[in-house]
């Protein structure tokens, strides 16, 4: 009988900060010892990257208070022991980063496409907005009008594609070729699924060549390939000859996604659409696509990160993007040595766009989840 | 209604009339094409035809560690080189991101949350930040390694400085090809146990040390072997002379950081890949095979690894190919491969764009082809077999 009144130790706790130290950061000894590991390595690390990054790190003045306009000024060089990153290469160089070289009494105008480039997504990425309509209205003939703008006419002075650069040259190959890229692909992904055995092996042999090679043999397609191409007097601009090969590039990949849309539409779809008399475009206009359309916009914005990613490759073919422009920069003898900071700058700027997109991506992941499969399991 | 549009209202005769349509408009477009490239050819001074392969390349390749090559060797050989350098580094990047990537998918899944976040965090930044700014950043680390004469030195035989890694060239004596017949044979041995093996246990449930006995097929009769026969492997060690190292096995920067970066940046990818895989098996499946007494290592291996194969696989195989189209941005670092040997600087010399372009095109789309065919080959043997 004493057995039975012997007292029993609580249960261990598995609420509150306790217990969720307990369960998901010493639950057994092993994973104690991990936890402890890794601490340690934290520890280790952190401070180090905190004091290059920031506490030494230069931003604009060096330790001794001068304004450093070379690399020789910057702290670290100065006086090893005592000095971090030097920022300042790229408070000294910020307008080429973000413009390139364009004209400085012009660059109102690029500053005034990208304030227009983020009113034109709004309503693409923002689908609750009130009168969307109009804002989409408005998305229509931005291209125009930041063509206009950018690249001169219509009064404004004409401003050459070369002394296009940095963050500008990046958000415009991957703007026009994510645009661009989405009606070829529209078209690409019905013609693959046609019942016209021309039209579909074609668009399967374009889709399969395209997708099997990579990105930087079609910039040299464009890049030496297409001026013999073309008939003498047309003379492209070296952008846009990169721009139709970054296009070609990813209507293919776009094809494939959209084409994983069109699959998922059951075939009741195709069936009511016909039996009501549709024909075959107003079908896919009307029915088909827009449904499909929207279950294939979180891999849309997904290749699209890829491609936005992938404009740096033009750097090869010899036009300055936001990575040839730290390039150009660290082979300036002024900020020799800087390789550290200006990488570490342009990554940072990628991983913000790109960071964004995905959670962007995730988030309509989520929502076409709630909203068109609830019910379906 | 019908009527009045004639013929088009009849599907059949739309069709073929469409179809004609597109040939035509094909037909005269590439028609157009080939007309004027010739003729701006022709204008230029190009050559045509495919005789330069033949013609002495007249520049050195300083990467070339399968094919021994001079100057005076021609184009064909430039080719053959870059080729095989893409090769080199597609394979050893695959194999090494798959082995990454499995472990850091499974240790994003541990219990501990302070692992699983330091791997999500890593994943984010490798997955974010473009590829080519990540071989560019590795190859800026490694050249900037002390000069060779203060070279790190690892374990007394690998020197590493800005010029690579140095380590010791094994030299194969005429005995060796026996030991490598031996691994060979067992190799394909320990296979045909392991079949056998399976199949009695099918048949009547007894088990057979599979493992230990492969392992000592493998590894311990090729030893035993090798040191029968006298020990005929000896290494060449790196000598500092001058201002460099003689002799040797040398791995050159731009190969390293292209390895570093193309497997970092796609074990990112496939350890979310292998995540998503793992988690799709359902929770029933480790309950029920926990529930009949099975080791959380055989859960791992016999019920969970097998299941999530199916769903990792299929993604698995872009993520080879994106790798293998990938490894064209060596020309960012001079990496001798493909499209830096071949496609850049033959190029250049013979001014035969088309050719190049189009023998280094053919070449990635058949190096693509082969690999979709082996991995759906392998996927096929480990998709769901209904009986």
């Amino acid at each position: 009988m004493n057995e039975m009144n012997e007292v029993r130790k609580p249960p261990v706790a598995t609420t509150g900060i306790i217990g969720w130290l307990r369960i998901n950061l010493f639950f057994n000894w092993t994973n104690s010892l991990i936890t402890l590991f890794v601490i340690y390595c934290l520890y280790q690390f952190i401070p180090w990257i905190l004091d290059w990054t920031i506490f030494s790190a230069d931003f604009k003045y060096n330790y001794l208070g001068e304004q450093i306009t070379n690399q020789e000024m910057c702290s670290r060089n100065l006086d090893p022991e005592n000095g971090g990153a030097c920022w300042a290469v790229i408070y000294v160089r910020f307008y080429q980063f973000i413009y390139g070289f364009y004209p400085k009494v012009e660059v109102w105008r690029v500053n005034l496409a990208y304030f227009m480039l983020a009113f034109a997504l709004l309503p693409l990425l923002y689908t609750k907005l009130p009168y969307r309509k109009y804002f989409l209205y408005f998305t229509y003939i931005f291209p125009v009008i930041a063509y206009f703008l950018l690249n001169g006419g219509l009064g404004f002075t004409e401003v050459s594609t070369n002394k296009w650069g940095g963050l500008l040259v990046t958000l415009v190959l991957g703007c026009t070729g994510i645009a661009l890229a989405f009606p070829i692909g529209i078209m690409l992904a019905l013609g693959r699924r046609s019942k016209l055995p021309v039209i579909s092996m074609m668009c399967t042999l374009f889709i399969e060549f395209i997708r099997g090679v990579p990105l930087i043999t079609l910039l040299f397609f464009g890049m030496v390939m297409l001026p013999l191409f073309l008939p003498e007097g047309i003379d492209m601009d070296g952008l846009v000859r990169v721009l139709v090969a970054v296009t070609l590039f990813q209507s293919a990949y776009m094809a494939e996604v959209i084409r994983g849309g069109l699959q998922a539409i059951p075939p009741g779809q195709y069936e009511a659409a016909k039996s009501l008399g549709m024909s075959y475009w107003r079908m896919n206009l009307l029915i088909i696509l827009p449904q499909a359309i929207r279950i294939s916009i979180p891999p849309i914005v997904n290749t699209s990160i890829g491609l936005f990613k992938d404009t740096t490759l033009v750097i090869i073919v010899g036009i300055l993007d936001l990575l040839g422009i730290g390039r150009g920069t660290l082979a300036d003898t002024n900020w020799l040595g800087l390789s550290y900071e200006i990488y570490f700058f342009v990554s940072l700027v990628f991983f913000i766009f790109t960071f964004g997109m995905s959670r962007y991506s995730l988030y309509l992941e989520k929502k076409l989840k709630t909203g068109i499969n609830m019910g379906a399991d | 209604m019908r009527s009045n549009l004639g013929f088009f209202s009849d599907e059949k005769f739309r069709s073929i009339f469409f179809q004609t349509l597109v040939v035509g408009l094909f037909a005269l477009g590439l028609f157009f094409v080939i007309s004027t490239t010739s003729y701006n050819l022709e204008k230029r001074n190009i050559a045509t035809g495919w005789s330069f392969l033949q013609n002495p390349a007249g520049f050195d390749i300083s990467f070339s560690p399968f094919l021994e090559f001079k100057s005076t060797d021609t184009h064909l050989k430039v080719y053959f080189v870059g080729v095989l350098n893409t090769l080199l580094v597609s394979i050893t990047g695959c194999i090494a991101a798959t082995i990454l990537g499995f472990i850091l998918g499974i240790v994003r899944l541990s219990s501990n949350w302070l692992l699983s976040r330091l791997v999500y965090i890593y994943v984010e930044f490798s997955r974010n930040v473009p590829l080519l700014l990540q071989i560019i950043l590795w190859y800026s680390i490694l050249i900037q390694l002390p000069r060779v004469k203060q070279s790190l030195q690892v374990l007394d035989v690998f020197y590493i400085s800005n010029r690579g890694l140095y380590s010791p060239r094994p030299i194969f004596e005429s005995g060796f090809s026996y030991v490598l017949i031996a691994i060979v044979l067992a190799f394909i041995s320990s296979f045909l146990i392991n079949r056998w093996a399976k199949k009695r246990q099918d048949k009547t449930g007894q088990q057979f040390p599979v493992f230990s006995s492969s392992f000592g097929l493998i590894f311990i009769v090729p030893l035993i072997l090798f040191f029968i026969l006298g020990s005929p492997l000896s290494f060449e060690h790196p000598e500092l002379k001058g201002f460099n190292f003689k002799g040797g096995l040398v791995i050159r920067p731009e190969f390293i950081a292209m390895f570093l970066a193309l497997s970092i940046y796609t074990a990112a990818f496939i350890s979310e890949i292998v995540r998503a895989g793992i988690m799709s098996v359902s929770k029933g499946q480790r309950e029920a095979s926990a529930a009949i007494g099975l080791k959380q290592t055989w859960i791992m291996r016999l019920i969970i690894i097998p299941q999530a194969l199916r769903v990792i696989v299929p993604p698995l195989t872009s993520q080879y190919l994106n790798l293998t189209k990938n490894s064209s941005l060596g020309i960012a670092v001079g990496y001798a491969d493909l499209v830096h040997g071949f496609g850049g600087i033959s190029l250049n010399q013979t001014g035969q764009a088309i050719e190049c372009m189009a023998i280094v095109m053919a070449t990635y789309l058949s190096i693509s082809l082969t690999i979709s065919f082996f991995m759906n080959i392998y996927n096929r043997s480990i998709q769901f077999k209904e009986k």
